[in-house]
């Protein structure tokens, strides 16, 4: 079993593991930021580069350091592997000029989509982006397609993940959509405007780390944050759904029905469309108890310092390395 | 005891001299005091004709925005009622419809916006809050009213008129800083809307 050391803790996994899954097994304080990489989806990651550490010795048979550093969802550990993640801060510069990449066509129109307050680039942004933009030519724009009654397609948000794509592909029963066209002019679109329906269809909302797939049932209905998550479950009829939810309340009503999430914001289980969408009442759920929710996250508090700690130490880190 | 402080006075009952048995004297005193006053400046303004001059700053009722071509610029975020220490503000989104590109600004808008002004500490924490540059707070002050109810105050009374010449100049309340800011085009909220711009598409490779 490979040993491996990331921001100096050691830890030993089994043979084939990813540095990005390493660093999960340690926790939250060192594991990199993902967009793209979806441990329940297989062939993810890769895409987005905002996982990208440093490797200070490959192994202990090659010490020598990688030259590049390396998205840590596709590299696998080695054995006596250091890694260096939050604690260098070229990784953190490096992963700063990443996110700045990612929001150059990114419309940052926060304020008006329904993600803000749950969305990966935001916080991602926030930990790691700079305060403004250094882009000043036209924004991508697309052309608006309907992609059915239940889910909303925003392209301009999009920052080609393809976890959506990968979700089709491998929990339901057939793909309609996909990445049409390439380069900056790549989107994620349904042939002949075909709408996107079938029983776990839904899912490519949770799956979403920005606002590009949003829940159409749910469209400005409230902002996230003035929303009270509640864990139920239901004995749902399709054999290959869960029926473990979370639904969003807002005083009596349940606004919207999405599937439970872990730490690392991606969902537990799946939940079909008929869980999602067509069961938004009280009485069709056993409720499990009130979500635990982080007392830092925008859902808890609105209030963002534990990750602002983070990005404090990697500047401290630099200050001193400047000094010496 | 002793006092600690020093600064408490020990009463002493102390036999008054004759002209203090007399009276007269201290009132006349008093009444030549009170009299003098009656030529001197009022202290009083007869509010409502006349209105005592405020801080350009002064933190008033609130007013939401329109912008240059009218179009609303709240939409409906929640940042301001999410900042309110009071939980004065509520709201409720809509979806803007084909057709009002003209009233409201964006995509999504505030079909209903409340304030209540009895909860209002106007603190202006909302005003920061804003991205959007849609709430101000004024130097007007809140009417008087007889029911608690007409305190809570819904768009009609929030929103400044269409007509250019009566829309509440706010470009005092910003500083140096802000209006730099606001010349910046790469911010979609400085843009100015424009009817004639369509959604275009790049064609592919």
């Amino acid at each position: 079993m490979p040993k491996v050391t990331i921001d100096g803790h050691e830890i030993e996994v089994p043979k084939g593991t990813t540095i990005l899954q390493a660093a999960r097994m340690i926790g939250q304080h060192v594991a990199p930021p993902a967009m793209c990489y979806y441990s329940k989806l297989k062939t993810s990651g890769g895409y987005c580069r905002t996982c990208i550490v440093k490797v200070t010795k490959g192994s202990a048979q090659n010490p020598n350091p990688m030259p590049k550093p390396v998205a840590s969802c596709r590299t696998e550990v080695m054995d006596g592997m250091e890694v260096v993640n939050f604690t260098s801060p070229d990784v953190l510069e490096a992963r700063k000029g990443v996110v700045e990449f990612l929001l150059i066509n990114h419309p940052l129109d926060c304020p008006v989509c329904d993600q803000a307050g749950e969305c990966h680039l935001q916080d991602l942004g926030y930990e790691h982006g700079a305060s403004k933009t250094r882009y000043d030519f036209e924004r991508r724009e697309f052309e608006k397609i309907d992609i059915g009654d239940k889910i909303q397609l925003h392209m301009t948000r999009c920052i080609l993940c393809y976890r959506c794509v990968k979700t089709a592909d491998q929990v339901t029963d057939g793909r309609v959509h996909g990445v049409l066209n390439r380069g900056d002019v790549a989107e994620i679109s349904t042939y002949i405007q075909n709408s996107i329906d079938n029983d776990f269809s839904g899912n490519v909302i949770d799956v979403c780390p920005v606002g590009a797939l949003t829940d159409k049932t749910f469209r400005f209905k409230s902002r996230v944050w003035f929303t009270k998550p509640v864990d139920a479950h239901r004995n749902c009829t399709n054999e290959k759904c869960s029926g473990n939810v979370r639904l969003w309340y807002k005083g009596e009503d349940v606004l919207r029905v999405t599937a439970r999430k872990d730490q690392w914001g991606e969902v537990e289980e799946w939940i079909c469309n008929s869980c999602r969408f067509d069961h938004k009442k009280t009485s069709d759920w056993v409720i499990d108890g009130p979500t635990q929710v982080d007392r830092h996250s925008v859902i808890g508090q609105n209030h963002y310092e534990l990750q602002k700690l983070k990005l404090d130490t990697g500047k401290q880190l630099k200050q001193l390395q400047e000094k010496k | 005891m002793q006092s600690l402080t020093n600064r408490s006075k020990v009463v002493v009952k102390k036999e008054m001299t004759f002209t203090e048995k007399m009276y007269l004297p201290a009132i006349l005193n008093g009444m030549r005091i009170t009299f003098s006053h009656m030529f001197k400046k009022s202290a009083t303004i007869k509010y409502p004709e006349h209105v005592r001059p405020r801080s350009s700053v002064y933190r008033g009722q609130h007013v939401l925005k329109r912008d240059e071509a009218g179009a609303e610029r709240c939409t409906a975020c929640g940042l301001c009622a999410v900042a309110c220490p009071a939980e004065a503000i509520t709201m409720v989104a809509a979806e803007r419809k084909k057709g009002e590109e003209n009233l409201y600004r964006e995509e999504k808008y505030a079909a209903v916006y409340e304030i209540n002004m009895l909860r209002c500490i106007f603190c202006g924490l909302c005003e920061e809050a804003c991205p959007k540059e849609a709430i101000f707070l004024t130097d007007r002050i809140v009417d008087t009213e007889y029911e608690r109810n007409d305190f809570v105050y819904g768009k009609d009374k929030l929103v400044e008129p269409v007509e250019k010449d009566k829309r509440i100049d706010v470009s005092v309340r910003q500083n140096e800083k802000t209006l730099e800011f606001k010349t910046h085009s790469e911010y979609g909220h400085n843009q100015v809307w424009d009817p004639n711009k369509s959604l275009k598409k790049k064609s592919g490779h």
